[in-house]
């Protein structure tokens, strides 16, 4: 049987990458302080700002939030209501776990309700707008940053936070570098630093496997929706997840290089743009002439061409 | 009469199906038998998180909880 490392009962994880067992207790420690050291490390936030998390119902979510909580951090929650049923009421199971989370523990959650606000939920955004033929899961990203974006900012937050996981970071940086989208790539870390209408976009929980959260939030007695999204059967991020695991099961800690490797990369100026020797790739921005959002090309931003888009459709129909 | 011997099985159940595997193998062996990768999910036994580099006992049963989302 293994031991936990620091008191020798017996442990309820094993890291391979880490060569580390830990007890519930020694885990439930272990990741609120690796929590605590990735915000330092990466300058994330502090105690004196104010920091909103995005919560889905989802088990990380919910753990950077319990977290952060417990580490006395100014954190207010944010839940998206999207709309989707999918036949097991997905967004009204993952909202009922939200609110039950925040009120176990008297934390305050914002809900912003899509349908109610827009008159459409993401499906039917998808539905209507030819951004979303086929698979609505660009849609729904559109719509939770614009979204986020917009309550961190109405609000006066400092600081965004999401419970982006290192399986989460990888995916995106191993399907980024299969195309070589540097555009992308240069602009992933474990913080976004604010730009003029963003807010700071931080992930505290970017060095933990996904298998770390999801032991985090059971043993922890946190409640969350366990089911998958209905749209996200099929989805390429799960694909490159699974195949990436299966590399990490024969090569232990090879995600975590992969990405840690990465940042290192990145930090030492092996990530510049080649027009520009002395500075970073830099994106410039204007301001949406409808919502006032940020946006990389002059005129409305996507979100707001979506909604022209959809509202034309509508019209129509 | 001579008794029913113990079973030298366990089970491993995900998402509702139940899958019967030798006793003695360590779980993570045992779920790539079944062809999952074993870090994509976590054993749970009794209500309690086993590491899975644990060995089956007879008679063990686990529940895999999947880990992966995303989307």
């Amino acid at each position: 049987m293994r031991k936990c490392k620091k008191c020798g009962a017996p442990a309820v994880m094993y890291m391979r990458q880490h060569r580390l067992g830990l007890c519930k207790a020694h885990y439930l420690e272990w990741f609120v302080a690796q929590t605590e050291r990735s915000i330092r490390r990466y300058r994330m936030f502090t105690r004196d700002e104010k920091v909103l998390v995005a919560v889905s119902g989802g088990k990380d979510s919910l753990a950077v939030w319990d977290v952060l909580w417990r580490l006395g951090y100014q954190a207010d929650g944010l839940y998206i209501a999207l709309g989707i049923d999918g036949g097991i009421g997905y967004s009204a199971e993952s909202q009922r776990l939200s609110q039950a989370f925040a009120a176990e523990r008297g934390l305050t959650l914002h809900i912003v309700d899509i349908p109610g606000e827009y008159g459409l939920g993401v499906p039917e955004l998808a539905r209507r707008s030819r951004r979303g033929k086929g698979k609505p899961c660009a849609v729904c990203g559109l719509v939770k940053r614009h979204e986020m974006n917009r309550i961190a900012h109405d609000m006066g937050y400092d600081v965004l936070v999401t419970g982006h996981n290192l399986d989460d970071e990888v995916a995106v940086l191993f399907g980024n570098v299969l195309q070589w989208q540097m555009g992308y790539i240069v602009r992933q870390g474990p913080v976004l630093p604010a730009e003029p209408g963003f807010a700071r976009k931080a992930k505290p929980l970017v060095r933990f496997y996904e298998r770390e959260t999801a032991a985090y939030a059971l043993l922890r007695g946190i409640e969350y929706i366990y089911d998958e999204c209905p749209f996200a059967q099929g989805a390429k991020s799960i694909y490159y997840k699974e195949l990436l695991n299966r590399l990490e099961a024969e090569r232990p800690g090879a995600k975590l290089q992969f990405y840690v490797n990465f940042l290192k990369a990145k930090e030492e100026g092996w990530f510049r743009d080649p027009r520009q020797a002395d500075a970073p790739v830099q994106v410039v921005l204007h301001r949406c002439e409808s919502c006032g959002q940020p946006t990389t090309a002059p005129g409305k931003c996507a979100f707001c061409r979506l909604m022209d888009q959809v509202g034309a459709a509508s019209a129509s129909a | 009469m001579s008794e029913t011997p113990a079973p030298k099985t366990a089970t491993l159940k995900l998402r509702g199906k139940a899958y019967t595997v030798p006793a003695g193998l360590r779980i993570r062996e045992a779920m790539q038998r079944l062809g999952l990768t074993p870090e994509s999910y976590l054993p749970v036994r009794d209500g309690e998180l086993v590491p899975d580099d644990e060995r089956l006992k007879a008679g063990d049963v686990i529940r895999l909880v999947a880990v992966i989302s995303g989307g």
